[in-house]
């Protein structure tokens, strides 16, 4: 009645009830995020702790330590043989398709070719079918056919599913890589050749460092694929001393047909591990920064 | 060393354009050679061409008189470096100027040794484990030029490496670069746009226009007697002034006055021919008092070059420009009269653009002399380009 102010808040109170409105924000916003993240966090969780618990379930609990999971899982006389036959798929086919990728995008980028953004897209969208279910049958009747002319190429054999693997991860890899190339000035290569350089040279001496970091992110690309890949190794290869890690996974059950949730945690941490590794060591070395194939 | 030898060369790119239509063309062992042209006139085709990194579609190139038309750019044993300088970004300074030997084959500590010299001599002593990317760009031409240098060419073949250079450090590598061919004289063909460059660094300058060359000559006789309008209209930092006229007798109808025909072709020309009248700002002398044989006008505008001016005086409609000393700039809307110097008329047929008159003598075995000459004429139209730049640069 006698303040003019009355009934009206005052300047400081205005400013507390916008402190805490604030305050009240920030804390629910964290709760969501929290909730979410535990969303996502919770199996990653489940991944660290199951394999050094002694009986795991499906909870996330504090384990009671124990080693026993491994010593079980490398005592399985497909668990390792499974991760090297994953290694060696992984690292045949990402050098398969490095090579390749690096010689037909360089010349795909040089060469004039009527139709050629055409082929590339085309290229690209058949790839998808290569690797896709649909392809399965005749990619297996294929394959059959090819190991009566050689053993190496044929089913059960690593050859065939590199070359399968390969031929569904190219096109992308090219359609990738072309676009580095194609950032590199050809005044470059065409020094290189006054000073008299062959065109292999000139991809192995000038193209090949300038799109490095285009050959790391399809290198890292080309492992997760084949790394993660089921289908393809899992029908061409029945022999389970040559399946890689992501076909025996299916094979981790108890007697009772359960899943042997101690083998299976320990055996998907071993199989995380080295593509998280492998994350960790290009992204040190080539931090995923790109500048349009020019490094500084 | 070696000469170069162009016989009927041709080059037509796909879509039917005639880059380089046809050209002989003989340059000198130990010559400096400026192919001067506006853009798309084919001299970076014809550059290109003689390099191999584009194949002829007729003709022959010719390098030291061996026949190498259909060689890969690398045995042809010429090195060319690129306007944008192409330095490799991924190697140091002491890589990009080895790399040359390292094609070839030489060990690491050989080369790096010989790269280490060749940069020293170019002033790049102390950059040489410096990427391209943390030089400055007088620094990337030099370090472009030594990696031509190191692989000891018999031709150099330069790509405009002057034209990513600002104004000022574009004259500096200039001079350097002619003392670095002197030097060394290694036959060089260099591309350039810009004729004061050409003028300024060339025995001889071959000016080229929709793949035919217009004008081979001194930088002297393509200054001073320009065979045809596209030349005259070139080259020049301020330009000719080109006049319509018709033959009246002994005289010349120009702007509506009469001037007197240089007599050594007045058998040349016939009654009411129709001609252009040609005359380099440069060699007009103006005068304030009326003047025999000089053309009278009235000064509309005057531009200040540094030491000295460019006046246009406007005769019958004609704006025609006439450079004067410091000092002596006359009013704008004082009537003037523009007397030409003795034996710089010019006169071109107006129907091909042709210039009449006797053709300029043979220049062979005079190449030394001449541009010796040249040098001690240059300094006025440098000087005119670099305030030109220095507008340009404002």
């Amino acid at each position: 009645m006698t303040q003019a102010g009355d009934g009206q808040p005052r300047p400081a109170d205005r400013e507390a009830w916008e402190a805490a409105r604030r305050v009240a924000t920030r804390i629910g916003f964290y709760a969501v995020v929290s909730v979410l993240a535990m969303f996502f966090a919770l199996p990653m969780l489940w991944l660290l702790t199951a394999p050094f618990d002694s009986s795991p379930r499906y909870a996330v609990t504090v384990p009671a330590f124990t080693l026993d999971n491994f010593r079980e899982i490398t005592a399985n006389p497909y668990a390792v043989s499974s991760l090297v036959a994953s290694t060696v798929l992984a690292v045949t086919t990402m050098l398969l398709v490095i090579v390749g990728a690096a010689l037909a995008s360089y010349a795909l980028s040089r060469v004039r070719i009527p139709g050629r953004d055409a082929m590339l897209y085309l290229l690209l969208l058949l790839s998808s079918v290569v690797t896709g279910t649909a392809a399965m049958v005749p990619i297996f009747l294929l394959v059959t056919q090819f190991g009566r002319v050689d053993e190496r190429v044929g089913i059960d054999s690593w050859g065939a599913v590199v070359l399968v693997l390969s031929g569904g991860l190219l096109p992308a890899a090219i359609f990738m890589l072309k676009d580095f190339v194609d950032s590199i000035p050809r005044s470059y290569e065409e020094s290189a050749r006054v000073f008299g350089a062959s065109p292999l040279r000139t991809l192995k001496d000038v193209v090949a460092p300038l799109i490095s970091p285009g050959l790391a992110t399809i290198a890292v690309w080309t492992v997760v694929n084949v790394w993660g890949s089921f289908l393809v190794p899992f029908i061409l290869l029945r022999d389970p001393d040559k399946q890689p890690a992501a076909v025996l996974v299916r094979t981790l059950y108890t007697e009772g047909g359960q899943p042997n949730l101690a083998l299976l945690s320990t055996f998907s941490l071993l199989y995380s591990l080295p593509v998280v590794l492998m994350y960790v060591f290009v992204w040190r070395r080539y931090g995923f920064r790109f500048h349009g194939g020019i490094k500084s | 060393m070696a000469g170069i030898a162009l016989r009927a060369l041709s080059k037509e790119f796909p879509g039917g354009v005639r880059a380089v239509d046809g050209l002989d063309l003989d340059i000198a062992d130990g010559e400096f050679f400026a192919l001067l042209g506006p853009s798309g006139c084919g001299k970076t085709t014809l550059l290109r061409t003689i390099a191999g990194l584009e194949r002829p579609t007729g003709g022959d190139v010719l390098i030291g008189g061996r026949r190498v038309t259909h060689l890969s750019p690398g045995k042809r044993d010429v090195a060319m470096v690129f306007q944008d300088y192409a330095l490799f970004p991924h190697m140091d300074v002491i890589d990009n100027i080895g790399y040359p030997l390292r094609i070839r084959g030489m060990a690491r500590d050989a080369r790096e040794r010989h790269a280490a010299d060749v940069g020293g001599q170019l002033g790049l002593e102390g950059l040489m484990a410096r990427r391209p990317a943390a030089l400055s760009g007088g620094q990337q031409q030099r370090v472009a030029l030594a990696r031509a240098v190191a692989c000891r060419p018999q031709v150099f073949l330069f790509d405009e490496p002057l034209s990513n250079l600002d104004a000022r450090l574009r004259l500096e590598a200039r001079t350097f670069l002619k003392r670095l061919q002197r030097q060394l004289g290694v036959t060089t063909v260099f591309v350039t746009h810009d004729q004061a460059e050409a003028l300024a660094l060339a025995d001889r300058i071959a000016v080229m226009e929709a793949g035919r060359i217009r004008q081979l000559g001194t930088p002297r006789e393509v200054f001073g007697r320009p065979a045809n309008l596209f030349v005259a209209n070139f080259i020049g930092s301020t330009p000719m002034n080109l006049i319509p006229g018709t033959v009246r007798g002994d005289r010349i109808e120009v702007a509506g006055q009469r001037v007197a025909v240089p007599a050594e072709i007045r058998s040349r020309l016939a009654d009411g021919d129709a001609v252009v009248f040609g005359i380099r700002p440069e060699y007009v002398t103006l005068s304030v008092t009326p003047a025999d044989g000089g053309l009278r006008g009235v000064v509309s505008i005057v531009e200040n070059l540094g030491s000295s001016a460019l006046v246009s005086v406007e005769c019958d409609g004609h704006a025609v420009g006439a450079t004067v000393p410091e000092g002596s700039e006359p009013e704008p809307g004082s009537e003037v009269w523009l007397v030409p110097h003795d034996g710089r008329v010019l006169l071109y047929r107006a129907g091909d653009g042709e210039l009449i008159g006797p053709p300029p003598p043979s220049t062979d075995g005079q190449r030394v002399s001449l541009s010796s000459a040249v040098t001690a004429a240059r300094p006025a139209s440098s000087r005119a380009t670099g305030i030109r730049n220095g507008e340009q640069d404002t």
